[in-house]
């Protein structure tokens, strides 16, 4: 049955996509972004089709070759792979369709180029979260890394020493992932995650293992963009194209986060870096104080864009304070962050990338009277910054409630302080907009009407529909993650 | 299945379709949708409806029972006034906003558990903002941005409040809550931030004014009755909030002395009206609770009512200031006699509809031995007659006249004044009608001779102090009503206690949110250089200069700095900077996971 072969093939239909995007792009240029929709929603309708294999039928684990693991490459797929799957290849697809218009104006003749490396990184990021091989995790890893590299750098003029920084960053990061898998190849011997996770307890009290969590955290915070770590990402986010700053905000910095869960809690088990060795617990005063110092700066940007990467810094904070708090509840507020997050991101970036691409306006003090010129666009703005801040009923706000319950679970008073205190900080960075955007001029002055084009008002109205929808039916998701988070957590 | 939909979420989704509508068909749309909330609520049994499930919890949107019901009536009779009143409005934004903010407050009435309440609770402070901001002037943007600081931390502490509960509980029904845990703490102090309870009083007489004019109507009826309603809901009967409600009707009444701004005085006002609700749910007594009910239905009417007749005068002459009004009545009577109405309201005069609900308060402190409160309460009353009923209209429609020619407001305007006028009417001559709503059995009379006669005692020496001493009040902030009345009673301390520390006690939290929003936003230009600045200063201070810098250099820089701020606000730093970080990461982690294990 090919229903069977669906990890395998969520893989081999990107390389087969990416391989044949040049040779697509030789007959005819116009066609590539076409293509490369196409293939982000083959991606895109696999991933849905495994979410519900796995929900419906357990977890499938896949044998690449047919050899048996920890000798063969497995595709281990559950319930968290999943669902980070299905949102990343959900956001590929959409940003696919977004990006025609967007890259089209903004990185003018290089479809061919840019729709190979953007299938090769929608397919090195899938390859993360479905691999079940902790060197495969790295290989794809570095897939995805050198297309993002890339695709950074044709952004504007400052776009190439932003790609450059990251590059360096992003490789120390990888040299780091590297050696930690090394490590652990060392003590044990193998690369199989389930493999590793039954001979890793053999090894407790071993400096080696400590040094190779060391590395792997390190690396990892690096790639997620934990604050102070994240330095790379505001050049980055800010003068990548549009499209790629959107589609990397809503997927990149989440399989990082995806593959910090993975190593600790799956490779190493939950209760050594959570009691043995409080991994978990220095992870969260990081992104505690992330979360405020990313909203703080992000209070101090005038680029529109500038001021997302911030807030995306924050974001993540929240995320892996959630998961660092490592209750059931902070865990499942923590995972369901994933999904509001990347929707409500990648919808502003979306909106700031249609603001540029009809006025080229980045300046958020120049935005007066954009609430008349483009409605839908800074409509679908105002649901994604109301999410942002945690306003029910969006997405942003079942996540939130869930963080702030969990943190109390934890008894921890200053978490809770740090979760409300950063909404009221997101209230004052989008408001600022707000104001721009609705009350900026005066009733006389003629504003025309003047809206994104519909291939980019499509998905941007899309997005801001789930963030509500997504709100009205958190129970949905959060039943799904919590099937995951109760079999893992003690 | 239910024969009635919550009546909040038919003006809710009902606005959403408002953006779409053109030319006509807007106005007759618009006045159609309370009619239909209306109908569904007179359908509403008591008992729970619209249930529906979310993470495991019942979301109840329907919560009936008499107390729900008699906010219901009265939310959406204010909404068709309002609506009505607003309907010569051309701006779709503005419309939208005030129907979705009426339908979540309605929302919130009606909302059996804290889950329901709290989405509601956000949404009318989110939509609610939008009216200030149609203010349309630089003050109205900036007070719109403190208020809208306030209302999020307000609804922050709410729901840090209700998390606890249901961590504590496991619970999130929305009921009587037993005062004394952290828990009830937070929420109240959400609820008091909603009900403007001094000191977190100052958002309300900051940004009221500054709303549109037809937006200040809608702003006068909702956030702080809500807020009634929810405290009456969960905290009947805590102690406390008697003397809050009492300071809070003193306090209204005596920074309204300094007022010149018509919609400020009115806003002082609210505060002041305000806290004779809630005394009367710091009571908790039957009479008590009816008192707040039947105070908070009239006020609304007649708050709106007076709101709508300071609108007309602002829409029609473009001017605030009792300073620069004067001499209406000869262009503007229809506009005065509804106003004035709405005045007698407001000061219990008998046939009016405040004198059958504010009474019940204060008799229910009466009847609580609580003779203090009784008093504060009683002398609030006398100076709000002076102020809304007699100095407003004096100095805006009589006085000496400021030559301005001006008209009637249009017909929609008058009309929606006339609608509250009558209703206040209504309920002052035939109480009965107010009295079956209440939620509470009603044996009160308000009609005693005693009664009648006391309240006009109150009513005409403090007219007859207003007349003698008119010419010294004026716009004048100096001398206050309040001093003057309370001087002839001959105590000279008490008065200058309320004309010195209390004023200026008042203005303190005031300036300090105003202090805070300020400092915010500077920090909010650029918080790096910002922390950059303080530490350089610190270090100045200590030291008396910067490594490696003579002190005067250091001093020199240091000033440089702090004019320059805030620059440019981003601060490059090598990308060598962060390999480095990220190398002591890597040792610290090591060392650290070593030295645990």
């Amino acid at each position: 049955m090919i229903t069977d072969h669906l990890p395998i093939l969520l893989i081999v239909i990107g390389f087969f996509g990416a391989f044949f995007t040049p040779i697509i792009g030789m007959i005819r240029k116009e066609l590539c972004s076409p293509w490369a929709t196409f293939i982000t929603m083959l991606q895109f309708l696999i991933s849905l089709l495994l979410l519900y294999n796995v929900i419906t039928a357990g977890n499938i684990s896949y044998w690449l070759g047919g050899w048996q693991p920890p000798w063969g490459i497995e595709y281990a797929v559950d319930i968290l792979n999943a669902f980070v799957l299905v949102i990343v290849a959900g956001v590929c697809f959409s940003v696919s369709i977004y990006s025609r218009k967007s890259l089209g104006l903004e990185v003018p003749g290089k479809e061919m180029p840019l729709y190979t490396l953007y299938i090769l990184l929608s397919t090195g990021m899938l390859g993360i979260v479905v691999t079940g091989d902790i060197f495969n995790l790295y290989v794809f890893l570095e897939i995805a890394s050198l297309a993002a590299y890339a695709l950074i750098a044709l952004g504007d003029r400052q776009s190439r020493m932003a790609s450059f920084n990251y590059m360096i960053m992003g490789t120390i990061s990888a040299s780091f992932i590297l050696m930690g898998i090394g490590y652990l190849y060392v003590m044990t011997g193998s690369l199989n995650m389930a493999d590793l996770s039954r001979l890793i307890p053999a090894l407790y009290g071993s400096p080696v293992l400590l040094v190779a969590i060391a590395m792997l955290v390190v690396g990892l915070s690096i790639k997620t963009a934990l604050f102070p770590l994240h330095t790379w990402l505001p050049d980055a986010y800010t003068h990548a194209p549009s499209a790629i700053s959107a589609l990397l905000a809503g997927t990149f910095t989440k399989v990082g986060i995806y593959a910090l869960i993975r190593v600790m809690f799956t490779v190493i088990s939950p209760s050594y870096v959570i009691e043995t060795v409080p991994v978990m617990s220095m992870l969260t005063w990081l992104a505690a104080i992330g979360i405020l110092a990313g909203s703080v700066l992000a209070i101090a940007q005038y680029d529109i864009k500038r001021m997302l990467a911030y807030s995306s810094v924050s974001q993540i904070g929240y995320i892996i304070l959630g998961v660092g708090l490592a209750n059931n509840i902070a865990m499942t507020g923590g995972i369901l962050h994933i999904l509001s997050h990347s929707l409500m991101k990648v919808g502003l970036f979306m909106v700031a990338g249609a603001i540029i691409y009809r006025t080229g306006i980045k300046n958020i003090y120049q935005l007066k009277g954009m609430g008349k010129k483009m409605p839908y666009t800074m409509g679908a703005f105002v649901v994604g910054a109301l999410s942002m801040i945690g306003i029910p009923p969006t997405i942003g706000f079942a996540s939130k409630f869930y963080l702030a319950w969990g943190a109390l679970e934890a008894g921890n008073w200053v978490f809770v302080v740090v979760i409300l205190l950063s909404s009221l900080l997101t209230a004052v960075y989008f408001w600022r907009i707000f104001e721009n955007v609705y009350f900026g001029v005066h009733e006389t002055e003629e504003i025309k009407k003047d809206e994104a084009p519909l291939s980019m008002l499509l998905p941007i109205i899309a997005f801001a529909v789930l963030i509500l929808l997504a709100g009205l039916f958190a129970s949905l998701p959060i039943e799904v993650i919590k099937i995951w988070v109760t079999g893992v957590l003690p | 299945m239910n024969e009635w939909v919550p009546p909040g979420l038919i003006l809710i989704l009902g606005a959403l379709l408002i953006p779409f509508l053109k030319g006509r068909l807007r106005p007759g749309y618009m006045l159609l949708l309370p009619i239909i909330a209306f109908t569904s609520l007179l359908n509403m049994g008591e008992g729970t409806g619209f249930v529906t499930s979310f993470l495991g919890y019942d979301l109840i949107f329907g919560k009936v029972d008499k107390l729900s019901l008699a906010f219901g009536y009265v939310f959406v009779i204010m909404t068709f006034i309002g609506i009505l009143y607003s309907l010569h409005v051309k701006n779709k934004g503005e419309h939208f906003s005030a129907v979705l903010y009426a339908g979540s407050a309605l929302g919130v009435v009606f909302s059996g558990d804290f889950l329901t309440l709290f989405v509601f609770w956000e949404v009318m402070a989110f939509s609610s903002v939008f009216l200030i901001w149609y203010g349309g002037n630089k003050s109205s943007y900036d007070a719109g941005f403190r208020y809208l600081l306030v209302h999020v931390f307000g609804g922050l502490v709410l729901l840090a409040g209700i998390i606890m509960r249901l961590v504590n509980t496991g619970s999130i029904e929305f009921g009587p809550i037993d005062f004394g845990t952290t828990d009830s703490y937070l929420i109240l102090i959400g609820f008091m931030i909603n009900a403007a309870v001094p000191p977190l009083h100052a958002w309300l007489s900051d940004a009221y004014p500054e709303a549109s004019i037809t937006g200040a109507v809608f702003l006068s009826a909702f956030t702080t009755k809500t807020a009634v309603y929810v405290l009456l809901r969960s905290f009947s009967g805590v102690e406390i909030l008697v003397w809050f409600g009492a300071i809070m009707a003193i306090f209204g009444v005596v920074y309204a002395v300094l007022e010149n701004d018509i919609r400020r005085l009115l806003a002082y006002h609210i505060i002041s009206q305000v806290g004779y609700m809630v005394a009367g749910v710091g009571m908790g007594t039957m009479l008590a609770v009816n008192g707040s009910v039947a105070h908070a239905f009239s006020h609304i009417l007649y708050k709106g009512l007076l709101f709508m007749g300071a609108g007309a005068v602002i829409h029609m002459t473009g001017r605030r200031k009792l300073t620069e009004l004067g001499g209406l009545y000869k262009t503007m009577p229809i506009t005065l006699g509804l106003y004035m109405i709405g005045a007698f309201a407001i000061s219990a005069f008998p046939l009016f509809s405040g004198f059958v609900s504010k009474s019940m308060v204060i008799s229910a402190a009466a009847h609580e031995h609580l003779p203090l409160i009784w008093l504060m309460l009683t002398l609030a009353s006398a100076g709000t007659f002076l102020h809304t009923g007699l100095k407003l209209p004096y100095f805006t429609f009589f006085a000496k006249d400021a030559g301005i020619k001006a008209k009637e407001p249009p017909v929609n305007m008058l009309l929606a004044m006339g609608l509250a006028a009558f209703l206040n009417i209504l309920i002052g001559v035939y109480p009965a009608a107010l009295y079956n709503l209440l939620p509470n059995p009603v044996d009160y009379v308000p009609y005693t001779s005693e009664h009648v006669v006391w309240t006009l005692q109150v009513l005409l020496f403090t007219a007859l102090g207003f007349f003698m001493l008119r010419n010294k009040l004026g716009g004048e902030n100096t001398i206050s009503v309040d001093t003057d009345w309370f001087y002839r009673k001959g105590s000279k301390v008490f008065m200058w206690f309320i004309e010195k520390p209390l004023s200026i006690a008042a203005q303190i939290p005031v300036t300090i949110f105003q202090r805070i929003a300020d400092y915010l936003i500077w920090l909010g230009k650029n918080p790096t250089r910002a922390i950059f600045l303080y530490a350089g200063t610190v270090v100045f201070k200590l030291f008396g200069r910067f490594p490696g810098m003579p002190p005067h250099a250091s001093g020199k820089l240091l000033e440089e700095e702090w004019k320059n701020y805030p620059g440019e606000p981003v601060i490059k730093s090598p990308i060598g900077d962060s390999v480095i970080l990220v190398l002591i990461f890597m040792a610290v982690y090591a060392v650290y996971y070593y030295i645990v294990a």
